[in-house]
């Protein structure tokens, strides 16, 4: 297990590797959640396929790394431990993740967005020195292309399609633009987890992700939102209102039904 | 919303080397999203490595009502089978 930390004993490291694992997983999961709440409402037996995939490559994301973070934690809590019976403090995934739905463009922005970051982080990951971390992102960044194929395609659709539809998707972008901020402003985890080797320089994935982004609202005939430097702290536990309301609908069985199985 | 898109039939080969074969239709706004809809709705299980979309309309079909005139008259050529002609005892390896 020695390997797995580069950083040695030291107790402060272990610990930031935990919560940087959990920031990863947590992301993936709520995302996941959310995107679940389209199963059967989606604008087209298609389309509604499409989005339960999405949501099936993020919760198996998720999975892996909570597995692997319970693994650091060393106190026992599974992967089903983690995402059912933490509360809302506990997460640690990005603000941009756990908003609402919205209407299917405000879905797919949130996506775009989401994916786009996921290109970046785990595509860095992948040259980690923790050798699990670099595993789980190989695997992610295959789905994770396919992610950004399927939102950036619908991006460029409703962009370029009706002006309701622009008029919608700008709105969603406009709207979820200021979540951004979060995505790339590195805190003393990441600094210290990239000083450790384990993890991309966020400022430099900036970079390539403003690139990307640029491109793809290019093809969508959008306008690029003015930056807006505030920050939120999903990552670090302090969340919007939104949250709470997905893990009472998430854990709602396993914390009326402790242990229940089927 | 479906109803808007217009029909794409589905072709998947299912391994290299092999044929992509029909295996269904999906809706979709444009060749892309067909893709993306033939990748989410025929390939969940590992079905194919490669997808072919072609706009349904784009296909010409025979005319169910020209069967018999298209395709009875090769019924009484069973001449065109190779298993009509008897092969010579002293060929091998035929």
């Amino acid at each position: 297990m020695s390997a797995a930390f580069p950083g040695g004993n030291d107790r402060a490291q272990h610990e930031a590797q935990l919560r940087y694992v959990l920031r990863l997983a947590d992301t993936a999961l709520v995302l996941g959640q959310r995107l679940s709440a389209w199963i059967g409402h989606a604008p087209a037996l298609e389309e509604d396929l499409g989005l339960a995939n999405l949501a099936l490559d993020l919760i198996g994301q998720a999975r892996l790394l909570l597995a692997y973070a319970g693994e650091l934690e060393g106190r026992g809590r599974d992967e089903d431990a983690l995402a059912f019976l933490r509360d809302a403090p506990e997460f640690a995934n990005l603000t941009l993740a756990e908003q609402p739905n919205g209407d299917f463009g405000h879905t797919l922005v949130r996506q775009w967005l989401i994916d786009t970051w996921q290109l970046e982080i785990y595509q860095g990951l992948t040259t980690s020195r923790d050798t699990r971390l670099a595993a789980i992102a190989a695997k992610a960044l295959k789905e994770t292309r396919y992610h950004h194929r399927f939102s950036s395609g619908w991006l460029a659709r409703l962009g370029d399609g009706t002006e309701e539809s622009h008029a919608r998707v700008q709105g969603a972008l406009d709207e979820l633009w200021r979540f951004t901020a979060e995505l790339f402003t590195p805190d003393e985890i990441d600094e210290r987890m990239h000083a450790a080797g384990i993890a991309p320089a966020l400022p430099e994935l900036a970079l390539g992700w403003s690139a990307r982004v640029d491109q793809d609202l290019a093809v969508a005939t959008l306008r690029r939102p003015a930056t807006q430097p505030y920050p939120w702290h999903g990552k670090r536990g302090v969340h919007s209102e939104h949250l709470g309301h997905l893990l009472g609908e998430m854990q709602h069985l396993q914390r009326t039904y402790p242990g229940a199985q089927w | 919303m479906s109803d808007d898109w217009p029909l794409f039939e589905v072709f998947i080969r299912s391994r290299a080397g092999l044929e992509h074969k029909h295996v269904g239709s999906v809706h979709a706004a444009d060749a892309r999203m067909a893709i993306e809809h033939a990748r989410d709705v025929y390939t969940r299980r590992q079905e194919g490595v490669s997808i072919w979309v072609v706009r349904s309309a784009d296909i010409s079909a025979s005319d169910p009502e020209e069967a018999e005139a298209l395709f009875e008259p090769a019924r009484d050529k069973v001449y065109r089978h190779p298993t009509f002609y008897v092969i010579p005892e002293e060929v091998k390896n035929l």
